[in-house]
């Protein structure tokens, strides 16, 4: 692929599914973009979506932003890169987004060459790397070993803008890239046509997360233009701005280091980077740097089952009661553990359980700083097993107390406010994240398989 | 007079996961003056953090950021993402210790 002299980038929201105002992208298309690129995925919402390999978003909601998107890029004839696809970005979540997006273009009578990038992973596969000292831990966990790969529900090693450019130079139209680096959707295609790394990963960086390095995150996505000597940012909707401050300050967002960010290819280093007002509402970007790395690596993302939860979920109004809550949930605690043992036979090295006070201090805890006591509170009782019936079991024996246990010194029962019957609520298999390891990759597209088609009106 | 916190001088203060690992948390410090007070490492050190969020003074990183008027905090994740007892999933609620912080008077 030629070179170009600047490549615009449309990113229309933060995530696929989150919907945005079709004109944004319109007139995203109007200013010139040469790509559009958006992210379909995130480990934020924590380890089900990987574990279970499902997608935190529906299929409606992706498919309605997808219409538009698919429309705008056959209009334009440029290409349209989904990173990350189905959340988690397992083989499952790209041939979720796949079938979507072959419904629509039949749907559409579109034809458009469409690329799947898998980054799925198997634990067979990466003992070789392992034993062979290829494989790293990343601060704060420490070395790996095959049990906890053998034990990963599922595993997808981060793509880097590679596997993608490769794609696009083989000519896909659209590329459903499985899990990639937040910002690896968004540099593919600046990178490929010949854009410096510093500006490209820079501002790739910037757009990952649509309209939030703008002062109206919810007026929908942004346009960035990379060029030879840095990148300019402005919000799709035209009442929106763009900041030096909102664009500088989302270099802080999500990420541990505000001036570094590693990629597969190197470290994207904005610590001599200056942001300028054009004017009102686009912000200019220049001194962005990258440092290649000796050395590529891929980061691998893993989870397993830790257990079976079930949750109980009660509230109290009585001030009798929310007095000492905690002295309540000392003698539930002590209560419980006795009835569990007596009717169960089961000690905490069989379960365990949380109980959290909502309305007192379930949210920070110990950590909380505040001390006024509560006007109500929603006890949740979460209980974790080995099977779930198992779960269910021990929730259920905290049900009489969940109900009706009273406070220390009251010598009667309360009757304790259940929001709904029945009283559980079984939460299926909980997971874990276990792998935060980087691969000394052999080459930038070894560890990803790519399949292209050509998808046809039906 | 009532005590000032940093959330008093800030125009946000905010945290989040960075990847399942790590919470990262800035202060959005109003103006000049009162990111003189959040980045004053005889006030907001590592062991002040540390007494905050019971984790190793050692594992806090303190960024300080004068054109952004920004301090940024991070740390790994003492309580494992969507555990048993993460009460946090995103960690988004964990910056109120922080913000209610009071400053020293002067």
């Amino acid at each position: 692929m030629t070179n170009a002299d600047s490549v615009s980038i449309l990113v229309p929201s933060g995530m696929l599914g989150a919907g945005f105002p079709e004109e944004t992208v319109t007139r995203g298309i109007a200013l010139g973009a040469d790509v559009i690129a958006v992210d379909g995925g995130s480990t934020d919402s924590g380890p089900y979506y990987l574990g279970a390999s499902k997608p935190k978003t529906t299929a409606a909601a992706v498919a309605r932003d997808l219409r538009i998107l698919l429309r705008a890029a056959a209009g334009a004839g440029i290409p349209l890169i989904v990173g990350s696809c189905g959340t988690s970005g397992t083989d499952d979540g790209v041939d979720w987004v796949a079938g979507i997006v072959s419904d629509l273009l039949a749907e559409e009578g579109l034809s458009m060459k469409v690329a799947r990038i898998y980054s799925e992973q198997r634990a067979a596969d990466l003992k070789e790397p392992l034993e062979a000292g290829r494989i790293h831990p990343l601060p704060p966990l420490g070395d790996l070993d095959v049990a906890t790969l053998e034990e990963c529900t599922h595993i997808v090693a981060m793509m880097g803008h590679e596997p993608i450019a490769e794609a696009l130079a083989a000519g896909a139209q659209v590329v459903l890239a499985g899990r990639a680096t937040d910002t690896a959707n968004a540099a593919a295609y600046a990178l490929l046509r010949g854009m410096p790394a510093g500006p490209s990963w820079h501002a790739a960086k910037i757009v990952e997360c649509g309209g939030q390095c703008t002062t109206n995150p919810r007026a929908g996505g942004v346009f960035a233009t990379v060029d030879r000597t840095g990148f300019t940012i402005e919000p799709l909707d035209e009442n929106a701005a763009c900041t030096p401050i909102s664009v500088a300050a989302h270099m802080l967002y999500e990420t541990a280091n505000p001036f570094e960010m590693r990629e597969p290819d190197g470290t994207l280093d904005v610590r001599d980077a200056v942001y300028t007002a054009l004017d009102e509402r686009r912000v200019r970007v220049e001194g962005s740097r990258f440092h290649h790395a000796e050395q590529h690596t891929i980061k691998l993302e893993g989870a397993r089952i830790s257990g079976y939860e079930t949750m109980s979920f009660s509230a109290i109004r009585d001030p009798l009661i929310l007095k000492d809550i905690e002295g309540w949930a000392s003698l539930m605690d002590v209560v419980f553990t006795q009835r569990v043992e007596q009717t169960l036979g089961l000690t905490r090295d069989d379960y365990d359980y949380d109980l959290r006070l909502y309305g007192y201090n379930a949210v920070l805890g110990d950590l909380d700083p505040a001390t006024e006591p509560p006007r109500e509170v929603g006890v949740m009782l979460l209980v974790r097993a080995a099977d779930q019936d198992l779960a269910t079991a021990v929730a259920k024996v905290a049900n009489p107390l969940m109900l009706h246990l009273p406070a220390q010194d009251m010598d009667y029962l309360p009757s304790l406010a259940f929001p709904g019957s029945p009283a559980e609520v079984e939460r299926g298999a909980a997971y874990e994240f276990v792998l935060n390891h980087a691969v000394d990759s052999l080459t930038p597209t070894a560890m990803f398989r790519t399949e292209m088609e050509e998808k046809h009106d039906a | 007079m009532p005590e000032t916190t940093l959330g008093d001088l800030a125009t946000e203060v905010r945290s989040k996961n960075a990847g399942p690992f790590w919470i990262t948390m800035e202060l959005f410090m109003r103006d000049a003056d009162g990111y003189r007070i959040a980045a004053d490492e005889t006030f907001l050190h590592e062991g002040v953090v540390a007494d905050l969020y019971r984790v190793d003074p050692g594992s806090v990183q303190i960024f300080r950021i004068p054109s952004l008027n920004v301090v940024k905090i991070s740390y790994p994740r003492p309580v494992s993402q969507g555990s048993l007892r993460d009460r946090d999933v995103h960690a988004g609620q964990h910056h109120v210790p922080l913000a209610q912080l009071v400053v020293p008077a002067h």
